[in-house]
């Protein structure tokens, strides 16, 4: 949807000193199937995450929801299969959503990165209470030359997304998503920032369709000095 | 379930355009989350406190067979009757007949969720016995003929003006009910008659106490007293998971419970009530009956859910739950509603006709977050959709796109070229950045604009830099 979280993701890791593969062999992480109850089609999908991730050192993902997937998902999916619990907790074992990875794994910290804007931070609800990621991108993004961060009320408070919640569940969604937009807004912020594009998205086209200014970036973005150019939803 | 009910997605959204409701339900649980908040910080030990309710509470649900059987001991040694309902109907039967037996015509009532669970009050309707309610809320929902809507506060869907109305329609003397304080004195004047007259108090329980056979009832109002003490016969209805080893176990439940509904330090009135009156008391019931209820709790012990008979019913995920907060208890159509209630109730009332409930909930983890027992909501709520889609109740529409989807994901290579092509397919969507509506997207682009993705895919990107490169 936007290949420039991943750019910058590959930036940010190569500056915190680390090779980058991207394994060409590998889809999705499974949340889709594992979420709607699918526990077969979930493992299946496992299986061949587990399989291309193999031989790498860390696996990083610049999202919160995706990083738990594999992280405290895949153990579960394995219960009652010994061999593949025992890999399924290697891969999670080395798996990191990639802000945390950045400050708490790598030490890494902006350096010459500068951003003037105001900005409200939202913390995705996986990567929050399943990764324990709150303190991490604010402390990288207090870094950021010029970057204002402003509180957000409610910034720990679930945005309505949900993965298919928001479409199988429309109204409910909504109705939560709006309550979002309007913290975010009563900030006055420019940019609205956070860790996992489907959240982001979803505040994003709330905000779009309410009429505010609001600009929205994945926090990595920011970090590796890429926000100069068309936020979510914006064209070149 | 209630019978009749309309389909979930109808009753959400008549919730939904309800903004009283929602104003009613942003009041009361915002107020409870804020003071919750409060009373957390405020306990440096809470975390411990929360590990060792869990340990209690698993304890007892591990050993409950155990503490029945010195429960029961016990509560007849010191003069109660114990009785033994493995179903609802077995329980408000038992009620009912012991009723009877007393010639009661009225009885009084204090908040039991389990009461409600069981359909004590229909069973009182069916055999003829004025049901007085003593607690405020209750008596708010008996007289506008509601089921409870939040487990703590069961008006919590009426605000206090729509309660002044309702008051001011149908109480003899309803006075000019300035505040809420006013509007309580107009409840009491209309029924403190009827609780003085009443044969039969029934009370639920918080705790039962195994090595004193006590019963442990917490209230804000005092009305339990009112309920337990003037009549003749008091009955208690009690869920088997509520019994607690101790006194002792049964305070640190009670500080937990009280600061995670309330975020108070205690209930006003905590009282144990052990046996009925004996020679020499100044008062107290001349029958004492503890009526114990399994309605399906054995069952959920084999079914995965044991983790679930932890709860003390604080109402805090409720609290703190989005979903909650904006279709309030109704619209969940069981007698428990949020995310607690989204666990127990396709239990209680079968998985066909509730599987909404599972997947009507963002797994946030919020309600696991303020848990004062931590259970695992989102993992049991997982437990049950894995159990819809093995079962078969999941509809075909989800069922095929999933299929699809899947066919799609173990494919690397068409992975690639269907994300490939799917980019391209939504530009011809896409105005100036936005889909604003697209065939198949409908669900999001009723309420948000979807942000148009890039005309290529990050791998796409990705390799052609690769291929630059070399
Ligand atoms: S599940 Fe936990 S938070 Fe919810 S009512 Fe029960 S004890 Fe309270």
């Amino acid at each position: 949807m936007r290949p420039q979280i991943g750019f910058a993701a590959l930036a940010l890791l190569e500056q915190a000193g680390c090779t980058v593969e991207v394994p060409a062999v590998q889809t999705c992480c499974g949340q889709p199937a594992a979420n709607a109850g699918d526990a077969g089609g979930a493992r299946r999908i496992a299986r061949q995450v587990i399989t291309a991730f193999e031989g790498f050192d860390y696996v990083v993902a610049p999202s919160g929801s995706c990083a738990a997937t594999i992280k405290v998902q895949y153990p579960e999916l394995f219960a009652r299969e010994p061999a593949m619990h025992a890999s399924a907790m290697a891969l999670a074992g080395k798996t990191h959503e990639l802000l945390s990875f950045l400050w708490d794994i790598r030490h890494w910290q902006p350096q010459g990165v500068a951003l003037a804007a105001s900005a409200a931070y939202h913390d995705s609800c996986s990567g929050l209470r399943e990764l324990g990621i709150q303190a991490q991108p604010r402390r990288m993004l207090g870094k950021v030359d010029g970057l204002e961060l402003r509180p957000l009320e409610g910034s720990t408070v679930c945005c309505g997304f949900g993965g298919t919640f928001c479409v199988k569940y429309p109204a409910i969604s909504n109705a939560i998503a709006d309550d979002k937009a309007r913290a975010i807004e009563a900030t006055g912020a420019e940019i609205l920032l956070g860790g996992d594009l489907g959240c982001l998205m979803n505040m994003a086209g709330k905000l779009h369709r309410r009429g505010a200014a609001t600009r929205s970036f994945h926090a990595a973005e920011v970090l590796a000095g890429m926000a100069d150019g068309p936020a979510i939803g914006e064209t070149a | 379930m209630r019978p009749n009910l309309p389909p979930f997605q109808e009753r959400a959204g008549a919730a939904l355009r309800d903004k009283t409701l929602k104003l009613a339900i942003d009041r009361t649980t915002g107020t409870a989350e804020r003071n919750r908040a409060v009373a957390v910080a405020a306990w440096p030990e809470f975390q411990s406190a929360r590990d060792l309710g869990r340990d209690i509470r698993a304890h007892v649900v591990n050993n409950i067979d155990h503490y029945l059987v010195e429960f029961e001991r016990n509560a007849v040694a010191s003069g109660a009757a114990v009785h033994w309902a493995a179903t609802a109907d077995e329980a408000c039967q038992i009620v009912v007949e012991i009723c009877r037996k007393a010639g009661a015509k009225s009885v009084t009532r204090s908040k039991s969720m389990l009461g409600e669970e069981i359909g004590l009050p229909h069973a009182l309707e069916a055999a003829k016995i004025e049901r007085v309610e003593t607690d405020l809320a209750e008596h708010i929902i008996q007289l506008a003929g509601d089921p409870p809507s939040h487990i703590v506060w069961p008006a919590l869907h009426k605000t206090r003006e729509q309660v002044k109305e309702l008051f001011a329609a149908s109480h003899r003397d309803p006075g000019a009910m300035e505040d809420v304080e006013a509007m309580v004195q107009a409840a009491r004047r209309e029924l403190r008659a009827k609780f003085m007259a009443a044969d039969v108090g029934i009370s639920g329980a918080n705790f039962l106490v195994a090595d004193t056979g006590s019963v442990c009832t917490v209230t804000n109002e005092g009305n339990a007293e009112l309920t337990t003490t003037p009549p003749r016969v008091h009955i208690v209805t009690a869920g088997i998971e509520k019994l607690v080893p101790s006194t002792a176990h049964a305070m640190a439940l009670l500080r937990l419970l009280v600061r995670s509904a309330t975020g108070a330090e205690l209930t006003q009135y905590t009282t144990f009530h052990t046996g009925p009156k004996r020679p020499g008391d100044r008062d107290g019931p001349d029958e004492f009956h503890i009526v114990l209820v399994d309605n399906g709790r054995t069952k959920m012990l084999g079914d995965g859910l044991a983790e679930m008979l932890r709860c003390i019913r604080c109402g805090a995920c409720l609290n703190h739950c989005v979903v909650y907060r904006h279709i309030g208890g109704h619209a969940y159509g069981g007698t428990y509603p949020g995310p607690m209630g989204s666990v127990l109730t396709p239990s209680l009332d079968g998985l066909p006709a509730s599987r909404d409930l599972a997947h009507a909930c963002t797994l946030n983890g919020s309600c696991q977050e303020v848990c004062p027992v931590k259970i695992p909501l989102p993992t049991l709520l997982r437990g049950w959709r894995d159990r819809s889609w093995r079962e078969g109740l999941e509809p075909r529409s989800v069922r095929r796109a999933l299929w699809a989807w899947k066919f799609v994901a173990t494919r690397p290579a068409l992975y690639r070229a269907v994300s490939a092509f799917a980019v391209l397919g939504m530009q011809l969507f896409a105005k100036r950045g936005w889909i604003e509506s697209m065939p198949l997207a409908g669900g999001w682009t009723a309420h948000r604009g979807l942000p148009a993705p890039a005309s290529s895919t990050f791998m796409q990107q990705y390799q052609a830099r690769k291929r630059a490169a070399k």
